[in-house]
């Protein structure tokens, strides 16, 4: 992630990123004077530095250590090795909740940012009240994560709900979508899609740096607008398709809210909607196997971290960052 | 001659124009319907807070034919605390990131953005790496720390973390921002004698307002709606926030209390609703900038 981040900011015209040798060749400062900003920064940083070290890299070796105990916050506890591990192989409801959870990123993901470019896309050519239409899709973003829309959600899709009302108009009997194990873990799906508003507001800002000129001149040497697309929008927005589905993916993966209101914590019906943070927050903080729970912390951080490293590397092969 | 090949193009324009105009007249009908689609849930659950229970069930229009607001006093006492006791506790916990966001976060930012110290690269590649950590892999030690220092059940969990720029999310933002400032204002201000602390507070604080108030409203927003932490720091009814308690609403909801269930949700997102049209320029900028939700 840090390289991506890093690569946007330096292609802008500001001061180079971080340590800057420019800045060091121009004028070297006196050893007193180095000495008193390094002290300067290291008291701004102080806070950041206390965080660091006690709520998140701290706590983040904290877990891996845990996750070799049988820790259960209450009484004695020892290492045990990998047990935490091995237990993962045979239990039945992880490998559920990491099935339940890779559908969800990968079916919600790839809609959620087609939806979001074809509309950035629409949304491009010089609508008017580009504004209006920007803050409308884009609310979704903003509350899809709230209990409030999960519960919305809840009776939207139940057996009684708004969908099945619509659908009983046209005289179709509905099923009672949150309460089917087919359909249950869809619902969330379309609430994750529902959400496109951010990633579109991001697709729009990258619409806007690609050069009309590129455009008329493909249309001059007749282009039509299916070739415009896939040999000029597609790859000038490679980067920004990029960082989207590496932020997208890395959120997805982490949804909790969601499910947790709509199966009441439970990852029903018969754990169609336990995703895997569901599951950990009943581990850790239902039966309080919080050694357990770690193990399962690091896979997903593995998992995550892993899946994010396949991205860049693949990166290579597909997004085109200019010459 | 001229004249010949004149009036053909000028028909053809006129053609053109036309077909144009109904090309955009075409696209704002989808683009409204596809908007009202996306928001009809969001409108419906509205007017149904303000329908009798068993018309939520029966109703998928938007006109309530009964309107009452008896779902909104309902709901507000249907808790063992009224409602406006979780809101008032909301509040503190979003209050108390707000401040501990910009304190925090700002200053760690003026230090990668303007300070030259040893580590830099070092330290803000891990500040970095931090965005893109999941709060459930540190979630079992805060709280085994937490707990240890007897800050479960309290709003502290909620809290102190901000105060130590955990969020580097913000100081990212911030650091693109000051970055973008002048340095030639604070060569000034060194030169006439300022500190550090001074450049921070009287130059660099003032004309960074922009990024602090996205900074603003994206904390209120996303702690605001925050749901897990929330759920595991805080025990006790008393302590509840406005998800929270929702959520134990929910879950002792039968059929018949959809109404005030409806009402209450439409309560919590008010807040929401109202930072999100307050702040959308500030919202817009800062996702186009940073990239984030």
């Amino acid at each position: 992630m840090s390289a991506l981040l890093q690569r946007r900011p330096a292609k802008t015209s500001e001061s180079p990123a971080a340590t800057g040798p420019r800045r060091r060749v121009g004028k070297a400062p006196t050893p007193g004077k180095q000495r008193r900003e390094n002290l300067a920064a290291y008291g701004f940083l102080t806070p950041w530095f206390i965080g660091l070290v006690c709520i998140t890299a701290g706590p983040l070796l904290a877990s891996l250590y845990f996750s070799f105990t049988d820790y259960n916050l209450i009484g004695d506890y020892g290492w045990v090795g990998l047990d935490n591990y091995e237990r993962m192989f045979t239990d039945e409801r992880l490998h559920t909740s990491l099935k339940v959870t890779f559908i969800y990123v990968f079916v919600s993901v790839p809609l959620q940012l087609a939806m979001a470019l074809a509309l950035a896309m629409i949304l491009d050519r010089g609508v008017r009240g580009l504004p209006l239409y920007r803050s409308v899709y884009y609310l979704p973003s903003l509350l899809g994560g709230s209990v409030a829309i999960a519960i919305l959600w809840r009776q939207v899709f139940g057996a009684e709900g708004l969908i099945n009302q619509v659908l009983a108009f046209f005289g179709i009997q509905g099923e009672g979508w949150v309460s089917h194990p087919d359909y249950a873990l869809g619902t969330l799906i379309v609430l994750n899609v529902w959400t496109f508003g951010a990633p579109m507001v991001i697709f729009l800002a990258g619409l806007r740096q690609i050069p009309a000129m590129y455009y008329e001149a493909a249309e001059v040497d007749g282009a039509g607008p299916v070739r415009r697309f896939w040999h000029i929008t597609v790859p000038m927005l490679t980067p920004i398709i990029f960082f989207n589905m590496v932020l997208q993916f890395i959120n997805a993966f982490q949804t909790f809210t969601q499910a947790f209101i709509v199966s009441s914590g439970t990852g029903g019906p018969s754990d169609s909607t336990l995703f895997y943070t569901l599951y950990l927050y009943q581990r850790g903080f239902g039966d309080f196997e919080m050694g357990y729970a770690s193990a399962m912390a690091w896979l997903l951080l593995m998992i995550i971290g892993g899946f994010t490293a396949v991205n860049f590397l693949a990166s290579k092969y597909w997004v085109f960052y200019g010459d | 001659m001229a004249t010949k090949t004149k009036a053909p193009v000028a028909s053809y324009q006129d053609r053109y124009t036309r077909a144009e105009r109904v090309r955009r007249l075409v696209t704002h009908i989808g683009l409204i319907g596809f908007g009202l689609a996306m928001l009809y849930p969001l409108l419906w659950m509205l007017s149904s807070s303000f329908k009798p229970t068993a018309d939520i069930f029966s109703s998928p229009g938007l006109i309530p034919e009964n309107l009452t607001p008896g779902n909104y006093s309902e709901g507000w006492t249907a808790l063992q605390f009224p409602f406006h006791h979780y809101m008032l506790n909301s509040a503190i916990v979003v209050g108390g990131a707000i401040v501990g966001n910009l304190v925090g976060c700002s200053m760690a930012a003026y230090a990668f953005a303007r300070l030259e110290f040893r580590g830099k690269r070092l330290f803000f590649a891990i500040m970095l790496a931090t965005i893109m950590l999941p709060i459930h892999v540190v979630i079992v030690p805060q709280y085994i720390l937490f707990s240890e220092l007897g800050w479960i059940n309290t709003f502290l969990p909620l809290i102190v973390p901000k105060l130590l720029a955990t969020d580097g999310f913000f100081i990212f933002l911030m650091v693109q921002f000051i970055r973008g400032l002048p340095r030639d204002l604070d060569e000034a201000a060194r030169i006439d004698g300022c500190g550090h602390v001074r450049i921070f507070c009287q130059i660099i604080l003032p004309l960074s307002m922009p990024a602090l108030a996205t900074s603003a409203i994206f904390t209120f927003i996303w702690t605001w709606n925050d749901f897990f932490s929330q759920l595991i720091f805080l025990i006790d009814p008393e302590m509840y926030t406005v998800p929270v308690a929702l959520r134990t609403f929910v879950d002792s909801t039968s059929q018949t209390s959809w109404g005030p269930l409806f009402a209450m949700s439409i309560v919590a997102l008010g807040p929401v609703f109202g930072f999100f049209l307050a702040g959308q320029r500030y919202l817009v900028k800062g996702i186009a900038t940073t990239g984030i939700k």
